[in-house]
């Protein structure tokens, strides 16, 4: 059963994937591997699972302020996830999104939503991710 | 938003691309996080080139390409490399020729080319309300909370932006009453003999940071105490890293926190537990997951990079062990900036180290340049922030300790720890 969440796109974009949903805030820096998309933070909830090409629920940003460069490197490897969904204001994760549009021309959408379609977003969902931020919920 | 004739310039690109391109990430981004208006700054520190990868270079080489100009005076964190003794560090000169290349570009852009994630320990420090744009989660803390300056927590190439165009979202801890705390944080039973060292604020910040988050704590308990500048680096790196601290107020320290209620600007607070010895003792446990008494392979110091005060605590930390030596399968490095490095030699300092065997390495960071071993299993550090990033950038296992500690681990090259201050209370 499809249903619409509305989110706001804090950087506009088209995308579709899977989620990988977490509860824990990320530190891209320090937590993701920038070369393959993998978990690397031993103390996050996702250790172990790779961001390529989800789109990656996440309530919070934190910690080093060059996530956003290891963001803007996993949109040039392409090994970025699909989209970004948080349920905070993450302006590291965004300002490496608006760079990467700026110097690459590619887009990742970066959407913040309520606490309520936060709840609603459950790992494995197939989702579509409009430029006005809403999120759609694909029936397999 | 309101933008200034100047800034529209930069926009439409009168100013040239590089211009261009800067102007539209500050207003993209004052966009994204809901900031109405833009404020000048007066200088910035430039984290960006810190990071060693295809598209920091492409975005420097971009900006660098155009001729673009900062336009107010900047300082650089570390890059990838030791710059002038690389070759000796056993560095693939691939990954120094990258290196350079990102460093150049930023010289070409007229940056000051300080390479320190402590700019606030060299050249051109802040003053008291003065508006930055300073990357660097460690050097921001630090910046806003112990100088009373005022930037945002500049995640990379928003910096340099700012940099460029000398203007940067007006938002955050920009604005006066942003800067309010908002949860008070009581450390109970402070005797100063406990926080002697700067290692009890590491794990104290530890604890402030992951209770707080991204809010504005006021600390109390230390009213008196006159905590050294090194001991407010290590909590501001601690509570920056464990959660998303950009400034904090030690009450009766630091300059905007005489009293809590000028800190709170007579507004409301939360209120957090008290923090207890008993949790200040299972905070510095938690910092090590190494096993006791395993090898250690590399014992790191100077993260962030080590003062003058701190290459003589080093130098006295090995005068308490005169005639021995670092451990053959041990690396003893010690991360600084040049200038400070040349303070200490002219100090006598670098002498007792080297005859140590310790390893000195300038403008660089661990875990932006290949200097510990690929195989190193076990790490030993002074530095929480250290404790915090080794596990997932190094692949290692870290131990916590002090200074004479990490002189010990490095000696016996093994884990060798006296635990924790805070004794019997």
């Amino acid at each position: 059963m499809a249903r619409t969440l509305s989110g706001t796109a804090i950087v506009s974009g088209d995308a579709e994937g899977l989620v990988l949903r977490s509860d824990r805030a990320i530190s891209l820096w320090g937590g993701v591997d920038p070369a393959t998309g993998e978990v690397i933070d031993r103390r996050h909830d996702r250790h172990g699972a790779s961001i390529a090409g989800r789109v990656f629920v996440v309530p919070a940003e934190k910690g080093s302020s060059t996530g956003s460069a290891i963001l803007l490197e996993l949109i040039r490897a392409g090994v970025a996830p699909a989209a970004i969904v948080t349920r905070e204001l993450a302006p590291i994760l965004a300002l490496g999104a608006i760079v990467a549009e700026e110097l690459y021309g590619e887009r990742v959408p970066v959407v913040r939503v309520g606490p309520d379609d936060w709840d609603a977003l459950a790992d494995g969902d197939r989702v579509r991710i409009r430029m006005d931020g809403s999120i759609e919920r694909i029936a397999d | 938003m309101k933008l200034s004739a100047r800034d529209r310039e930069m926009l439409n690109g009168n100013h040239g691309e590089g211009a261009r391109f800067a102007m539209s990430v500050v207003v993209r981004m004052a966009d994204a996080v809901g900031a109405q208006e833009l404020v000048s700054i007066e200088a910035a520190h430039i984290d960006a080139c810190a990071l060693l990868s295809r598209s920091s270079l492409d975005f420097i080489e971009h900006l660098a390409g155009d001729g673009a100009r900062v336009s107010v005076p900047t300082t650089l964190s570390m890059v990838s490399l030791d710059l002038e003794n690389w070759r000796y560090l056993g560095i693939d000169p691939a990954h120094a020729e990258m290196a350079t290349r990102i460093a150049n570009g930023y010289r070409a852009l007229g940056c000051v080319p300080t390479w320190t994630c402590a700019p606030y320990q060299g050249y051109l420090t802040p003053r008291l309300g003065q508006q930055l744009a300073w990357g660097e989660s460690n050097a921001v803390a630090y910046a806003n909370s112990v100088l009373g300056a005022r930037t945002n927590r500049y995640a990379d190439y928003l910096d340099i932006c700012g940099a460029i165009t000398g203007r940067v979202p007006f938002t955050g801890l920009h604005c006066t009453e942003n800067r309010r705390a908002t949860v008070r944080v009581r450390v109970e039973d402070v005797c100063a003999a406990d926080w002697a060292s700067p290692t009890a604020w590491a794990a104290l910040g530890t604890l402030v940071g992951g209770a707080v988050g991204e809010r504005v704590p006021a600390i109390e308990g230390f009213s008196g105490l006159r905590p050294s500048n090194d001991a407010l680096k290590a909590f501001g790196a601690a509570a920056a890293s464990f959660g998303s601290i950009g400034l904090f107020h030690l009450v009766g320290v630091t300059p905007e926190a005489p009293d809590v209620t000028v800190a709170s600007q007579g507004r409301p607070v939360s209120e957090t537990r008290g923090v207890t010895a008993a949790m200040l003792r299972a905070a510095w446990e938690e910092l090590s997951d190494a096993v006791p008494e395993a090898p250690v392979d590399a014992v790191i110091l100077g993260c962030p990079h080590a003062s003058y005060a701190e290459f003589e605590a080093l130098a006295e930390a090995l005068a308490r062990r005169p005639g021995t030596h670092v451990h053959d399968a041990v690396q003893l490095l010690v991360f600084a900036s040049a200038p400070m490095v040349e303070l200490a030699r002219r100090g006598g300092l670098l002498e007792p180290l080297a005859r140590f065997g310790a390893t000195i390495v300038r403008d660089s960071c661990p875990f932006h340049a290949p200097i510990v071993a690929a195989e190193a299993r076990t790490v030993m550090t002074d530095s929480a922030k250290c404790a915090y990033y080794a596990p997932g950038e190094l692949n290692v296992r870290v131990a916590f300790g002090t200074i004479d500690d990490c002189v010990e681990s490095a000696i016996a090259g093994m884990v060798c720890g006296g635990g924790a201050p805070w004794h019997g209370r």
